[in-house]
């Protein structure tokens, strides 16, 4: 049995078990009638040429956990940000942890999925903004949306700014040889809100996983929402991030992700503006090597005057690794007055490491300002030069050249613990000591 | 200190120097000069040791020890120091949080722990002070955006920080304004001692008028022509270099 094959008979089990009456149950068997009829992308879609998934669907995965898996706080402890004081979502092989998670209802919801799907008060908010942006092209967001149970859900009203960072984990114990996961996370946030939000997956042990995640982030007026996605999962995992943004009139929402680790990443990042003065900001930095993939696909839809966005993308690919980015940026007729700035730079720092770069401009209006720029690069002989006749050996200095390079994304981190906790994790991934205070 | 023999050295079967021999003792200034494309930063790249270049024959001894099997790092870490004509940016890594690197890496080649953060700021402090150099530049990102003059004065407070005991000055006056030139000089003269030795390469005779030389060596198509005291620098402004050839 195919995985396709698989994913029919255990829908069909899943619907069963819940209850069919809801308008949930309409949009999950919407979504999967979409999934059923176009099944998974071949190579042979444009937006699926350089990222084969056919390795990635081959394993037979378990679409539920078999296991309630219980982990311990010693064990997992050091995936947090244990320096500030945040609230914490943490999910153990699909499933909520409520001891590890530090949940809220004052004044604003910081909760799951599972609560909002079913409680009465959350019922207009579900119905009102649950896979409502989700882009019905995406074979793995129709998927997800299928099978969607649990995830985080954070709902925050007007003029509040949420006091501390939130911090999303969803942790796979390695209980099932080849698992699958599919977290569905739905954040909304209020007129003048603001909001910090950081986002991980890790594997505890090496098993095969394959987790299809869908967010979907709605910004109201003046709404500010800083998301961070930290993707450094062990070498036997797999993701495919799906995630959706639409923004209302002058809202800057802002999303970072770092890919570092895991065996195949594809991160489809959506942006819709939907009123006048938004701001959009989309910054990327991956080092991968070995044979990791890491693939960002994006896209910014300019539906009104007055708008920007700002997209940064920079890449460090060693050994035989590929990386892609694919930036798609349309302005529609009416967007008069766009500023779109786009730029994509990558280093290859081995002969056989590759890189596929694609801007993909639509612009259908005529007073707009669009940029985009596209590097291709190795190590300067002359800065390692300059380095070592410091007296700087020629790994470190390699990977200060390279922490260097990737400097200005780092820099859009705004939450001063998380910068360190991620230039601690590049040092890992270079394998140096970058024992600076940087 | 430096003892350089009949050295030949180039870049893909070109041939740049050709034959250099040169004897510098502890204690010591000499200065190259040469017109463009006589080889001065070629012999400053291969002395500190980078690898674009290939030496084909002579040999480079420093306190009587060949160091021609020596990578930069090395070099540096016996007390090599190369102030560069085009010093390197690297972003996000502050002036401070650099030097700091730099010292101790070779601390560490010595066997030695880190420098105590304390003692390093004193020297910070005090090496700071006698370049004029304001606190606020330690901050700032290791050349970046940093004005010809300013990244010519920070490569002179690397030097003064390291402490080496060859410093090797390449094109250190290009750039620098006049008062700039003059900071950049008087920090030199205030590290000289006779333990150590300064080897300036330079264009015109200018920055010589700061850096007083013992030795004038004049470098042409890869060979020293000629040798003397600091009047040859003198001679050359007057009449240039075509008199040597």
């Amino acid at each position: 049995m195919d995985l396709k094959e698989k994913l029919i008979s255990s829908f069909l089990a899943f619907e069963n078990s819940t209850a069919t009456d809801t308008n949930i149950h309409q949009i999950r068997s919407e979504s999967f009638q979409l999934f059923e009829q176009h099944g998974f992308p071949s190579k042979k879609e444009e937006d699926w040429k350089y990222t084969s998934i056919r390795e990635v669907l081959k394993p037979d995965y378990r679409i539920f956990s078999s296991t309630e898996s219980d982990i311990n706080l010693n064990e997992v402890k050091k995936y947090f940000i244990h320096e500030i004081d945040t609230y914490k979502l943490i999910f153990v092989n699909g499933i909520y942890n409520s001891l590890l998670s530090t949940t809220t209802h004052d004044g604003v919801d910081i909760c799951v999925m599972s609560s909002a799907f079913t409680k009465p008060k959350y019922k207009m908010v579900v119905d009102f903004y649950f896979n409502k942006i989700i882009n019905k092209n995406q074979h793995f967001a129709n998927l997800n949306t299928s099978f969607a149970t649990e995830g985080a859900f954070i709902n925050i009203p007007k003029n509040v700014v949420v006091s501390k960072p939130i911090e999303i984990i969803y942790f796979n114990t390695g209980t099932d040889a080849e698992l699958m996961l599919q977290p569905r996370n739905l954040v909304v946030v209020g007129e003048n809100s603001h909001v910090q939000i950081m986002e991980r997956h890790q594997s505890l042990k090496e098993n095969t996983v394959l987790t299809n995640a869908v967010t979907e982030i709605f910004a109201h007026k003046r709404a500010i929402v800083d998301f961070y996605k930290i993707q450094n999962d062990l070498d036997t995992a797999s993701l495919i991030d799906n995630t959706f943004v639409s923004q209302q009139k002058e809202s800057i929402v802002s999303v970072n992700t770092f890919s570092f680790g895991g065996k195949f990443i594809r991160n489809n990042l959506e942006f819709y503006q939907e009123d006048e003065r938004i701001t959009s900001n989309l910054n990327g930095f991956s080092i991968i090597g070995k044979e990791q993939l890491a693939a960002n696909y994006t896209l910014v839809h300019h539906k009104q005057p007055n708008c920007e966005s700002h997209e940064l993308y920079k890449g460090i690919y060693a050994d035989q690794s590929t990386g892609v980015f694919n930036g798609k940026i349309i302005v529609d007729r009416d967007a008069q007055k766009t500023n779109a700035f786009q730029q994509n730079n990558s280093m290859l720092i081995d002969d056989n490491a590759s890189i596929n770069s694609k801007p993909q401009l639509e612009i259908f209006a005529d007073d707009v300002r669009c940029s985009h720029g596209c590097t291709i690069g190795q190590l300067d002989d002359k800065a390692i030069f300059y380095l070592r006749s410091r007296g700087i050996p020629e790994k470190e200095a390699k990977a200060l050249m390279l922490y260097a390079f990737g400097n200005d994304v780092l820099e859009k981190i705004k939450i001063p613990e998380l910068k360190t906790r991620i230039t601690k994790i590049i040092a890992m991934k270079l394998k140096v000591d970058l024992s600076l205070e940087l | 200190m430096l003892s350089i023999k009949n050295l030949h050295a180039g870049l893909e079967n070109k041939e740049i120097l050709r034959g250099i021999d040169l004897e510098i003792k502890a204690g010591e200034i000499h200065a190259i000069m040469g017109p463009n494309g006589s080889g001065k930063s070629t012999l400053s790249s291969v002395i500190a040791g980078n690898e674009t270049y290939e030496v084909t024959q002579g040999e480079i001894l420093f306190e009587n020890e060949s160091i021609m099997g020596f990578s930069p790092e090395e070099r540096a870490h016996k007390g090599v120091f190369l102030s560069f004509q085009y010093p390197i940016e690297i972003p996000g890594v502050t002036v401070t949080n650099f030097i700091k690197t730099a010292i101790n890496e070779t601390r560490k080649s010595k066997g030695l722990e880190d420098m105590p953060a304390k003692d390093l700021l004193k020297l910070i402090r005090e090496k700071a002070a006698l370049l004029e150099i304001d606190r606020n530049f330690l901050s700032r990102s290791l050349n970046e955006g940093f004005s010809g003059g300013e990244k010519k004065r920070n490569e002179i407070f690397q030097m003064a920080m390291l402490e080496p005991k060859l410093a090797i000055l390449d094109e250190t006056d290009s750039g620098l304004d006049i008062d700039a030139l003059k900071i950049v000089a008087n920090g030199v003269n205030k590290l000289k001692n006779e333990n150590n030795a300064v080897l300036v390469i330079t264009h015109y005779q200018r920055l010589l008028d700061y850096i007083v030389p013992d030795f004038v060596h004049v470098l042409h198509n890869g060979k020293i022509v000629k040798s003397g005291g600091k009047e040859l620098a003198f001679e050359l402004e007057e009449k240039g270099y075509d008199w040597l050839k």
